[in-house]
């Protein structure tokens, strides 16, 4: 209506010829009540389920990027170890097997732990003071590796076994494997618990919206009975619920968006304290990505979708049940 | 325009509340329903207004038969019908004004095409100073002259009124009274349920007395 959003409409009473006035009318409410307590707890429940569905969300992206991560660090890397054997000089074996090493195609660099790393690497065990010459402490070679053509680790093993046969190759397969069967758990336990989250909170949300919807049903009786078209009860419900699941949703949504945020913030602030590297090593980093942020403006649609397909029906299914009483009398008679 | 033939109705396995009501109500004609409490007379409204269906008979509005009538040409039909509930249905977060609106803007009408006429038809009733008040603040009376405004404001083929003057007193009742005679001179049928004897003896209208079910009708 144009002037449905007048603050002041005039009108004059002149048709019985009384001296003019004035009429006043405030603007034209909405069919259906803008706020009342129904509402009002409709979209605490919402925001409280989309948060949680957020967070969940969230956390599944944050799982799976660090698995992700972890298999992607150990993939990248082999290891040499270098056995110490009477009568050959454990540097010039390790140069050796460097350079045999950097001669591949695939690999990217090789690093020789030298004596001080080592003895850093054995510390907790052996403690400070121990001599390593003393000790037959193999020695390691770093090799980084590209992942996208990685070198053939069998044509390596034959190679080492010519210019150093007390070399063994660690390619962390047993270690990769481990880790992408625990990653693969870890995201589908993680999808499993955010499908039942979803459940939950589409669950929460239809019954919910059906409690608020029934404190409405003199509405669409009236409505129903001054010749509204169940289309239009419909379309004036859903309009007002669509904008309660959205406001729910959208606050449950930035709430779960600014925690993973902060925590983001938080983290990179403090990092290299021994409660940031707890945290990290415990959840990994905080960041959602705009998969995540992606995903959580879905729940959001979804939520808001789902209240909205949940207030048609309700409408409907309301409109029906007062057919049937006029079709069986008997049940108007129960009301 | 009604039509009802041999029609009963009975309330899941008991006994029929309404026994073989056969009756027109005719264009622009003006008839009371009468009778003791409990003798069907809403329940007779209700079949009028095609809020119950009959368990047994025929009934035919706008030479339809409404048993052949389909969910969505209901609210069509009942456009053509005006009716003033005896528990008055108004919407409480609306004003006065708005209720009696209601009609038009289900309709689709635009608020400018009959703002006029909805405060008129008010000012009429005795409402003209109570517009933009919510019905929970209005009295019993100025309840039932806003469900008789929203009932006649987009002028009805017929209007049912249950009890439309129980809640007043009697110089207002005789005014609404004289509305309901002017409707029904410009054309709209009137049906109008109700106990008050002196009402009915102001004019000279059709009676439809129930009793144990049965309607006698005097011309």
């Amino acid at each position: 209506m144009t002037d449905a959003t007048d603050k002041a409409r005039v009108e004059k009473a002149t048709r019985d010829g009384r001296r003019a006035r004035t009429v006043v009318l405030r603007p034209m409410a909405p069919i259906v009540p803008q706020a009342n307590v129904s509402g009002t707890a409709l979209i605490v429940v919402i925001a409280i389920m989309s948060f949680l569905c957020c967070m969940t969300l969230g956390s599944v992206f944050m799982v799976q990027d660090t698995a992700k991560a972890w298999q992607g660090q150990i993939s990248r890397e082999i290891t040499i170890q270098v056995m110490p054997q009477d009568g050959v000089d454990m540097e010039t074996t390790l140069e050796a097997v460097r350079t045999s090493v950097l001669s591949f195609s695939g690999v990217s660099s090789a690093r020789i732990i030298d004596r001080a790393s080592t003895a850093r690497l054995l510390e907790p065990w052996l403690g400070d003071d121990f001599n390593m010459d003393e000790l037959p402490v193999p020695r390691l070679v770093v090799v980084t590796v590209d992942e996208g053509s990685p070198p053939d680790t069998s044509a390596l093993r034959e190679a080492l076994a010519i210019s150093a046969p007390q070399a063994t190759l660690d390619d962390h397969r047993a270690w990769t494997g481990r880790l992408v069967a625990m990653a693969r758990t870890t995201i589908l336990v993680g999808v499993g618990i955010l499908a039942l989250m979803l459940s939950t909170t589409m669950l929460t949300v239809i019954f919910a919206t059906r409690g608020a919807m029934a404190g409405n049903r003199h509405i669409i009786e009236v409505l129903h009975f001054v010749g509204a078209e169940s289309g239009f009860i419909a379309s004036q419900f859903q309009t007002r619920f669509l904008m309660i699941g959205l406001k729910g949703a959208s606050v449950g949504g930035a709430l779960a968006a600014s925690v993973f945020l902060l925590l983001g913030v938080w983290q990179n602030a403090s990092m290299a304290t021994p409660l940031n590297d707890q945290a990290t090593a415990l959840f990994g980093r905080f960041q959602l990505g705009d998969g995540g942020y992606f995903g959580i403006v879905a729940v959001i649609a979804l939520i808001a979708a789902m209240t909205t397909l949940t207030t048609r029906l309700t409408v409907i299914r309301t409109i029906e049940e007062i057919d049937r009483e006029r079709a069986n009398p008997s049940m108007a008679e129960l009301e | 325009m009604i039509h009802f033939e041999n029609v009963g109705l009975r309330y899941g396995m008991g006994p029929e509340v309404l026994r073989d009501m056969t009756f027109d109500i005719p264009k622009r004609s003006f008839q009371f329903l009468t009778g003791p409490s409990g003798a069907g007379k809403t329940t007779l409204m209700r079949l009028l207004f095609m809020s119950l269906q009959p368990t047994r008979g025929l009934i035919r509005m706008f030479d339809r038969d409404i048993a052949s009538i389909g969910r969505d040409e209901l609210p069509l039909l009942r456009r053509r019908i005006g009716i003033v509930f005896q528990d008055f249905r108004l919407l409480d977060h609306m004003t006065t004004y708005e209720n009696v609106a209601l009609p038009l803007r289900v309709r689709g009408k635009e608020e400018s095409s009959y703002r006029s006429d909805v405060i008129e038809l008010l000012k009429w009733v005795g409402l003209g100073e109570r517009l933009n008040v919510l019905p929970p603040v209005l009295s019993g009376g100025e309840k039932q002259r806003v469900a008789i405004a929203r009932a006649l404001i987009d002028r009805p083929e017929v209007l049912l009124a249950d009890e439309p003057t129980g809640n007043v007193d009697p110089p207002m009742a005789q005014r609404l009274l004289n509305l309901f005679i002017e409707l029904n001179r410009l054309g709209t049928a009137v049906v109008i349920a109700t106990h008050d004897l002196t009402l009915m003896d102001r004019v000279d209208a059709r009676r439809m007395i129930l009793s144990d079910g049965r309607l006698d009708i005097y011309d």
